[in-house]
């Protein structure tokens, strides 16, 4: 089966729940960035109340977490921040 | 007109193409209200005072700490303890006294908000919470004013210009506000010192060119900044669908749903309604004052004890301030227990607002 490569960037809280602020990903051809989302909830026990993804960007614009990924595409997860 | 002392001041605006003499003159008539005076608001503040920025109003209710010190550079080590806002206009006035501040010392509530944003040109949200943030994009959003958005945590920081009129707002970008177990404190979070001062400027340069009309604003654009590696990365944004904004609501639970305040619980208690109470604080705090009736597990021994706690009961957690409870609940949450709510504010509050008497160590 086709993979395709994508680039996933995570902000925030995100980053440190995470460890990584970027990671290289090989994944189905197919899969959706909520899909990403679901993946990363399943190897993080503290977002298991963030059903949804948080703002969602592929390759720096706005996007629905229903958006195919494609080969190259760059994925960001940005969750708000409050502090001021 | 500008006054011989005005063209000294602003002179290298002034021969600013750009800018010049009517850019100038659109500063000095023009207006911008600053809610928070931390962080972000202590370099917009002053940029915005020497830039001569006609009249600024500033709105917070805190005193100068001296954890402040290390970003919010509106106060010096002799303003601990005093008001910010006091100690504020000292300093902007000092800067430049041919301007206006205006100081408003008070909470920004949604009985406030439009009155108060309808008397200037610009809004600048450098608050610390996301109850306030929405209520900022709200508010801005029916007065019909740019919300010039600043927002940092640990070395990260977002700008961009909300408009409602022209591009996204808040709502667009966020359209729910996030699980409460995901919104680290900023204790706890902690946070670089010169971060604000980079957000915070970019913020009074958005400011400044709204106001004089010039350059490209940071609209339907969201600027990431991170100061460890050095980058600004931009997300573009365009209007989202989300809740239709028609008037100010409660945005404490809007973003804290599960939270219970303490004028609520009294009244609960009053009433003879069916509450489980668990105090989770240390044996010391449980022995200076507790709720009567509260069941006491230390949040370390939660886990080990969680069969203590009734499955089916409403369960109000409560500790010192609020932030150990939201723990557990998040904590009894994931165990499955389904009514688990959090006291907002603790025993602080509970004692400020119920009972003078509780004793909260």
């Amino acid at each position: 089966m086709r993979r395709v490569k994508v680039r996933l960037l995570c902000f925030a809280v995100l980053r440190d729940i995470t460890g990584r602020a970027e990671t290289e990903l090989e994944l189905a051809d197919g899969t959706r960035a909520r899909d990403v989302w679901q993946s990363l909830r399943a190897q993080h026990g503290q977002l298991a109340a963030y059903e949804l993804p948080p703002m969602t960007a592929i390759n720096e614009s706005y996007a629905s977490p229903d958006q195919l990924l494609r080969d190259g595409d760059e994925l960001a997860f940005i969750p708000p921040v409050a502090g001021g | 007109m500008l006054s011989d002392s005005e063209r000294d001041r602003y002179a290298r605006h002034l021969i600013l193409p750009e800018l010049g003499e009517r850019g100038q003159l659109a500063l000095k008539r023009g207006s911008v209200l600053i809610i928070g005076a931390g962080g972000l608001g202590s370099p917009a503040a002053m940029y915005l005072a020497a830039a001569g920025v006609g009249r600024i109003g500033l709105v917070d209710f805190d005193v100068v700490d001296a954890s402040n010190l290390h970003r919010q550079l509106l106060y010096g080590s002799s303003d601990v303890g005093r008001p910010k806002l006091e100690a504020a206009r000292e300093r902007l006035l000092d800067i430049n006294g041919e301007i206006a501040i205006e100081l408003h010392p008070f909470a920004l509530m949604s009985d406030n908000a439009l009155e108060l944003f309808a008397k200037y040109d610009v809004v600048i949200d450098g608050t610390d919470n996301f109850p306030t943030r929405y209520l900022v994009s709200d508010a801005c959003t029916l007065a019909g004013k740019p919300n010039v958005y600043g927002s940092i945590f640990r070395f990260e920081g977002q700008v961009s210009v909300f408009d409602d009129t022209r591009g996204p707002c808040y709502r667009c970008l966020y359209p729910t506000p996030p699980p409460p177990a995901l919104v680290p404190n900023c204790a706890e979070a902690g946070v670089l010192g010169v971060l604000p001062g980079i957000i915070g400027s970019l913020q009074a340069n958005e400011a400044i060119k709204l106001i004089a009309g010039i350059g490209e604003p940071l609209i339907g654009r969201l600027l990431l900044f991170d100061a460890l590696a050095l980058r600004f990365r931009e997300v573009r944004v365009t209007k989202q669908r989300h809740e239709p904004v028609t008037h100010l609501i409660d945005y404490e639970g809007f973003c804290n749903p599960m939270d219970i305040n303490v004028k609520e619980l009294a009244e609960r208690i009053g009433r003879g309604d069916s509450l489980t109470l668990l105090d989770v604080r240390e044996p010391h705090e449980w022995n200076a004052g507790h709720l009567d009736n509260a069941l006491h597990i230390p949040m370390q021994q939660v886990p080990a004890r969680v069969e203590e706690v009734p499955r089916d009961a409403e369960i109000i957690v409560y500790c010192r301030m609020g932030g150990r409870s939201a723990r557990v609940q998040q904590f009894l949450q994931e165990q499955g227990f389904a009514n688990v709510r959090n006291l907002a504010g603790g025993m602080l509050a509970w004692q400020r607002d119920v009972d003078p008497t509780m004793k909260v160590v």
